[in-house]
């Protein structure tokens, strides 16, 4: 059987996905545990041997694959001020699909750059000052990575102006670095498509191999992009649609991982009426947030913390107590599976407030301000109360029964009008786990892979 | 027009909504050769703070028309040291004020909390501009930043 073969090398799973390219359907989905100290490779054949005891032997046409195995892309990143170029900087990474460790602002210190040695990110995103700007920042800093001779990436993406003297500097320390246009090339006008390219190069030509993939790399024609990414661009295709095909339109999704929780939104969100205000600055189209402390097992206590265990014991429908013992105990076995009726509610619970908290946090709000000239409203991020379409992927959704009650969770809230989350949405759920396969599809033929994903996402 | 390298970052300060002078604040600066951050309407004090620092502008100039000026300028100049926007050019302008009142009374208030330039209602662009000039040391190459209480 002929068949493209779509890879997912994860931290703790390899996942596969072959897809019929003429009749643009799933032949058959696998999956197999990874470990780092094992060969990434061994993983990759066990779950190739699964896959073709489904739908025996496959000729594989290409295959092409993501990647978050080894602690995914790593970055550091730096700016100027927190909510300016640094949040930029953010932004930057985030959408390029990397795990962002630590944001810095203005000058890094001794303990920053103590931090940083010990952190060993796989990049550096160093931003500060609009073009024309503040220059000061960006060169301290620089200097900075240059005396502790910084031995991965470095991407330069602040001040213009500052280029030169920081080409000097890197230059003559020895280090490897690309720059880039200004990811806020003037005040509040975000710009990190040039950033994020940059960032794709470098995982493309530097990450893979460190990170010990190359090997199968003969084998499989090309890693292509970190996991988030893929799944970004599976989102940004499934809502923009492509030139033969239409999209669903604007959309929210949702991961809710082991560790963290991923939200992606597909939608400019910008004020719905004349007399709102924006502040801050402006997100971009496709947007992703992560939540480093909400996830099911090792940041389970996030979620109490977040919501309150009295909120999370209410919607499991089991005593506070019993929920805090039985979330002891499951921070404690991250590899625990709900087996008994308790753990299952106790897991849905968690899962739909992890949605909840998350999808809260990646939302905008908006503020009610009185003026002499009456009322008016100032709105931070944005606005998708519109937004009518939200997707749920990962283990922790898959193996619920109640999907449609913990996605409302998420919802506008009229006790908490302020949030401006979706008001009225449909559930649809990648039940075969396919997005950041399609995500990968989508690299080269994004038709193909929105009409597979329009097939089999399905509604609840 | 020819750009003479000065930055300003201009805005409405507080909670105030009125959108059309400060366009043509926006307008007038950067025709008389100033790179020009227009924040629009309602503008906090940190928000001018963090576009100075990050555009390293040299002047601040804040426009209220509501009479809540004096609530809402009071501290920019304590915050704008601690930001390390040392000897920036503070301008205030507009009905900064309740009702009317003596302006030079006015005018020493807001000295005192540590604006270089306060201008009262009525002012023109080109009388701002003029100022701007003076004060960055454009045109005589003098650098005095104005009278202070």
């Amino acid at each position: 059987m002929k068949a493209l073969l779509l890879s997912d090398f994860g931290s703790t799973f390899t996942k596969l996905c072959a897809v019929d390219p003429e009749h643009a359907e799933i032949l058959g989905t696998a999956a197999a545990f990874t470990t780092i100290q094992t060969d990434i490779f061994e993983g990759f054949q066990q779950a190739l041997g699964k896959l073709e005891s489904q739908i025996g032997p496959i000729e594989i046409i290409t295959h092409k694959a993501c990647s978050s195995a080894a602690g995914g892309l790593r970055m550091l990143v730096s700016g100027l001020m927190p909510e300016l170029t640094a949040e930029a900087a953010k932004m930057a990474a985030l959408g390029a699909g990397a795990k962002v460790i630590k944001v810095f602002d203005h000058e890094l210190t001794d303990e920053d750059l103590d931090l940083i040695s010990e952190l060993k990110p796989d990049i550096f995103l160093l931003t500060g000052g609009t073009d024309g700007g503040n220059q000061a920042c960006i060169l301290e800093n620089a200097q900075a990575l240059a005396d502790i001779r910084f031995n991965q990436p470095i991407i330069v993406a602040g001040n213009r102006s500052a280029n030169r003297k920081i080409r000097k500097i890197f230059t003559e320390a020895g280090l490897d670095f690309h720059i880039v246009a200004n990811v806020m090339p003037r005040l509040g006008e975000l710009n990190i498509a040039e950033a994020q390219e940059a960032i794709r190069q470098v995982f493309l030509a530097k990450i893979v191999e460190a990170k010990g993939l190359s090997r199968i790399e003969g084998m499989i024609h090309n890693i292509l992009l970190p996991t988030p990414a893929a799944m970004l661009a599976a989102m940004k295709v499934l809502a923009q649609g492509t030139e033969e095909e239409a999209g669903l339109g604007d959309l929210i999704a949702v991961d809710p991982g082991g560790a963290t929780t991923d939200v992606y939104s597909m939608a400019y969100g910008l004020p719905e009426d004349m007399t709102t205000v924006m502040k801050g600055l402006p997100e971009p189209y496709a947007k992703r947030t992560v939540e480093g402390d909400i996830g099911m097992r090792y940041s389970l206590h996030g979620i109490l913390e977040a919501k309150g265990l009295n909120l999370v014991a209410e919607r499991a429908q089991l005593a506070p107590d019993k929920v805090q013992a039985l979330c002891d105990d499951l921070a404690q076995h991250t590899d625990r599976v709900p087996a008994t009726e308790e753990l299952r509610q106790l897991d849905d619970a968690l899962v739909g407030t992890a949605i909840d908290v998350a999808v809260g946090r990646h939302c905008g709000s908006i503020e009610e301000v009185y003026t002499p000239m009456g009322r008016a409203f100032a709105q931070t991020g944005k606005d998708l109360r519109s937004v009518d379409i939200l997707v749920l992927t990962g283990g922790a959704v898959i193996h619920s029964h109640e999907l449609k009650k913990l996605a409302s969770y998420a919802a506008w809230d009229p006790a908490n009008p302020t949030s401006l989350r979706p008001k009225d949405f449909k559930v649809l759920l990648d039940q075969k786990y396919i997005l950041s396969a399609m995500g990968v599809l989508c690299q080269d033929d994004p038709s193909l892979a929105l009409r597979i994903m329009k097939k089999e996402l399905v509604e609840q | 027009m020819e750009k003479n390298g000065k930055k300003l970052v201009i805005g409405v300060i507080g909670a105030d909504v009125h959108a059309v002078g400060i366009r043509i604040l926006d307008f007038a600066f950067n025709e008389a050769g100033f790179e020009v951050t227009n924040l629009g309407v309602m503008v906090s004090q940190e928000e001018f703070i963090a576009a100075a620092v990050e555009t390293a502008a040299d002047a601040i100039v804040v426009s209220s028309l509501y009479g809540h000026g004096e609530l809402d300028c009071r501290g920019l100049r304590a915050k704008c040291d601690e930001a390390g926007l040392d000897n920036i050019l503070l301008f205030v302008g507009g009905n900064i004020v309740v009702g009317k009142q003596n302006f030079e009374n006015v005018e020493k208030r807001f000295h005192a909390m540590g604006f270089n330039r306060v201008f009262p209602p009525g002012t023109t662009p080109e009388e701002t501009i003029k100022w701007l000039k003076h004060d960055l040391g454009l045109e005589d190459g003098s650098q005095d930043h104005g009278a202070k209480a």
